[in-house]
């Protein structure tokens, strides 16, 4: 046991010894906070450190990762997206609807990917133009999307076409014998390119700039209309990605699937130490933010005594000495 | 007085080289604007030549910024042509003017703290490498051009991490950077200290060279005189009239500028007389000190007197300020108020103290622009009465009125929305906010600073007045005149502490600049214009 925790103890060092730039502490902190959290596993429950079971956090929380990505990009640029549990309640119910009415799986999936994308891109035009609070924009679409969910069915309606299965449950074998999925690798796929492109591209860098300060942006002549607009945009696409992969997991498509996960997305994003002002934060962060939550689910699932209430009382914790952690250190910035 | 300019050749027509060049890269022709009921703009026209340093001059409210922001496409203009090199534009956004080679500096930083500062000199250009942004070229392009500058800023350093003056240098290296044909500066002097100013120029003059046409606003006439070449006078939002600097006395540009004679700022010269220390001070600091910002400092105030504080850009005499409020709190020392000692936890402690503060930064730390005059007036009022205890509507009314009328406040409306007024009238409403308060002590921070001559003198007159009527004031300004106009006593900083206090008997700015320059260091560019003026 204790040979297992010796890995994350020799990180820890190297993160005290190497002093890393101030924008960087959140990510870590929250890093080393989810390795602590692992190697207290470890040290408790039989087999919690066996890499099967990080594999499985990310597979069991692959659609809740592409909705934080979305949920960073619309936080950096200082807004909010309630929306996207809704819309990937929708997403579910069209991939089931359209593939029970013999649609091709691929137009199924563009079909749920266009409608999403369209959503958010709406509430950003609204956002943008008509200056509705994010907030409420996006509440609008929460209750618009979750309205067109009924509408199509109230009943859950099971997948059963012969591709979303295959991809549901064909496995990729990783070497010493474990094994993944596809929707894994599309949900790390997405961090990677959403990471690049916060970091390395034009349109990403102008989200960093209108999260710092709008009226600036738009000063030094930046496309504060697209990235504005943007962002919901790619939220939007986000909410329909993950939703697809929501979908693949418990393949079917329901109106009460999803509720309250934008919470979860929001609550990833603060935890992996994106400012909710805007602004600062990576992508990162937001991916381990999702693994420390997923972490704390497999405590309770492999503790087995805890009620799962108890989830919602570490993440509220967490949340909230988090919020504090970052507000303490940006007041001591200059 | 004299400009620094060589007399234009008696032969020629043309003196400034632009105009030999011919065409205006920019004429706008007619422009006006309305901002809900105020008129803003009333058929302005602005010519710019190649190859010239033109200022843009008038009061606050006259309708510079508002010009400004009409030919960089921030506001839309209700009627008027703009003509960019021979071809009629308008443009939506201020990406469409930067498209057309039009950069603009503000007053204020408008650049995005959380970016570094290559980012935010080449946000929107940055160099490109297999699509993505290639960082290093970007940082090294970003080095070039600060050296090109004399800058020693890293490129990689995050903005906010430097302090107001770098962060306009790099907004003027941002401006730089792009292949400018028209540059306009909007004061971007007001918070860059003498050496800073001299570099800016020396930036300046080379882009006359070659060939760009500057647009230069400046409260600093001194600095106009230095550097421009011909003006445009704006009053009220009209044109007063074009003019080449070389032809006009400073006294002619300030009175086509406020279009009436000087006879308040004459009134108040050597107006103070009393410095008497009778009885128990108001106000007193002993050995108050903060960890990297002030060093043990001793102050004492007495009723009905002005104690001016000069000092350079970080001198202290901001953090000084700041401690007096309790806005920072203070490591060492102590404050005694009428003799009793008190800690000043915050702000609301100096308020119930009776101690009001106006900040230098008046746009992040006092106006609230969305509110209305009114509110604005009456939110020091309010908040130390607490909210359950609102303000009759008819007291309201009558405070609000009367303040407006007593600092000449326009659009003397109280229903005008803050963020529609000028800087100067901004600044005014804010002296009112403490005012209403009724404090017996007034610090205020730069309350001049960035704001046109004739709001200036009714600041200080009021000031003045406050004083005679026994309330106490502390006074900072960079400007060392207007501190030697209104004190009773001189307070000199530098370096974070205090190296001097004087009664303010005979002492001339140039006795000031000694003091600050006897403890080390050389005067600069700006202080030695200043002492030549004396």
């Amino acid at each position: 046991m204790s040979a297992v925790t010796a890995p994350s103890s020799s990180v820890w060092d190297q993160v005290r010894s190497y002093s890393p730039p101030a924008r960087f502490l959140p990510v870590i902190v929250t890093f080393a906070l989810f390795l602590g959290m692992f190697g207290a596993g470890g040290l408790r429950y039989d087999g919690f450190t066996d890499p099967q079971v990080f594999l499985s956090l990310l597979l069991d929380n692959s659609f809740l990762i592409v909705l934080a990505v979305g949920m960073t990009f619309v936080i950096l640029a200082g807004g909010i997206d309630l929306s996207v549990g809704s819309v990937v309640a929708l997403s579910t119910m069209i991939a089931a609807k359209t593939l029970a009415l013999g649609w091709s799986p691929y137009l199924s999936i563009v079909t749920v990917l266009v409608v999403a994308t369209l959503l958010g891109t709406l509430m950003g035009l609204l956002i943008h133009y008509f200056e509705i609070q994010p907030f409420i924009a996006t509440l609008a679409g929460l209750f618009l999307a979750r309205g067109l969910t009924y509408l199509i069915s109230v009943e859950s309606i099971p997948i059963t076409d012969q591709t979303f299965s295959e991809l549901a449950f064909r496995t990729i074998t990783l070497p010493g014998g474990y094994y993944t999925t596809w929707t894994v690798v599309i949900a790390v796929a997405t961090v990677a390119v959403a990471a690049y492109v916060l970091a390395r591209t034009r349109f990403g860098r102008t989200v960093y700039a209108v999260g710092g300060n709008e009226a600036s942006a738009l000063l030094m002549g930046l496309r504060v209309a697209v990235v504005k607009v943007g962002v919901y945009a790619i939220s939007g696409f986000c909410a329909g990605l993950g939703g697809l992969l929501f979908a693949l997991y418990t393949l079917s498509g329901y109106s009460l699937h999803a509720v309250g996960m934008e919470l979860d997305a929001i609550a990833a994003v603060v935890i992996g130490g994106t400012l909710l002002t805007g602004g600062r934060g990576y992508v990162l962060g937001s991916l381990v933010g999702v693994l420390v939550l997923g972490t704390i689910q497999t405590f309770i699932s492999f503790d087995g005594g805890l009620s799962s209430w108890w989830t919602r009382i570490a993440i509220g914790v967490l949340l909230l000495v988090f919020v504090v952690v970052q507000r303490v250190m940006t007041r001591r910035q200059p | 007085m004299t400009t620094t300019h060589e007399e234009p050749p008696v032969t020629a027509t043309t003196p400034v080289p632009g105009e030999r060049a011919g065409e205006p890269v920019i004429e706008m022709r007619d422009i006006s604007i309305t901002f809900g009921s105020v008129r803003a703009l009333d058929r302005v026209s602005l010519r710019l030549l190649p190859g010239e340093v033109h200022a843009l001059m008038g009061e606050n409210g006259a309708g510079k910024s508002t010009l400004i922001k009409a030919l960089t496409g921030v506001y839309s203009i209700d009627s008027g042509t703009i003509v960019v090199a021979g071809e009629e534009h308008a443009f939506a956004t201020p990406a469409a003017a930067q498209a057309a080679g039009i950069s603009t500096v503000y007053q204020e930083v408008n650049l995005v703290p959380n970016l570094t500062v290559a980012e935010n000199m080449l946000l929107g250009r940055e160099p490109r490498r297999l699509g993505g942004i290639n960082v290093r070229g970007m940082n090294r392009r970003a080095r070039e051009t600060l050296d090109r500058l004399g800058l020693d800023i890293d490129p990689s350093s995050t903005l906010g991490d430097h302090p107001i003056a770098v962060q306009q240098l790099v907004a003027i290296a941002r401006a730089v950077d792009v292949e400018a044909r028209v540059l306009i500066l909007d004061e971007p002097t007001s918070s860059l200290d003498a050496d800073e100013v001299a570099k800016l120029f020396e930036v300046m003059r080379r882009l006359r060279e070659d060939g760009v046409a500057i647009v230069f606003v400046s409260h600093f006439l001194d600095q106009i005189y230095e550097i421009a070449d011909r003006m445009t006078i704006l009053r009220n939002g009209r044109l007063v009239e074009e003019r080449m600097v070389a032809d006009t006395t400073q006294l002619e540009l300030v009175q086509l500028m406020i279009g009436r004679e000087l006879e308040v700022l004459d009134r108040l010269d050597h107006e103070h007389t009393r410095t008497s220390t009778d009885g128990p001070p108001v106000l007193k600091a002993i050995g108050l000190s903060r960890k990297g910002s002030l060093e043990a400092t001793d102050l004492s105030l007495y009723d009905g007197e002005v104690v001016g504080v000069a000092g350079l850009l970080g001198s202290g005499r901001t953090e000084l300020a700041r401690l007096l409020f309790g806005a920072d709190t203070a490591d060492h020392g102590s404050l005694e108020i009428r003799s009793s000692r008190r800690r000043l936890r915050s702000p609301r402690h100096a308020i119930d103290r009776k101690i009001a503060f106006s900040s230098e930064d008046r746009k992040a730390e006092g106006v609230i622009g969305d509110l209305t005059v009114a509110d604005n007036m009456m939110l020091a009022l309010q908040a130390s009465r607490g909210w359950l205890r609102p303000i009759p509507q008819a007291v309201r009314n009558r405070l609000v009125g009367e303040y407006i009328e007593a600092l000449d406040i326009r659009p003397a409306d109280p229903q005008a929305l803050m963020r529609n007024l000028s800087g100067g009238n901004q600044q005014k409403v804010l002296l009112a906010r403490w005012l209403i308060t009724e404090p017996e002590v007034l610090i205020l921070d730069e309350p001049t600073r960035g704001i046109d001559i004739g709001a200036k003198a009714q600041i200080q007159a009021k000031v003045a007045e406050l004083a005679r009527r026994g309330m106490s004031v502390v006074f900072i300004s960079a400007e060392l005149e207007e501190v030697l106009r209104l004190s009773d006593r001189v307070v000199v900083m530098r370096d974070r502490r205090k190296i001097a206090e004087r009664p303010n008997d005979d002492v001339s700015v140039s006795d000031i600049l000694e003091i600050i320059a006897g403890h080390g260091g050389t005067p600069s560019a700006r202080t030695e214009e200043e002492s030549s003026r004396d």
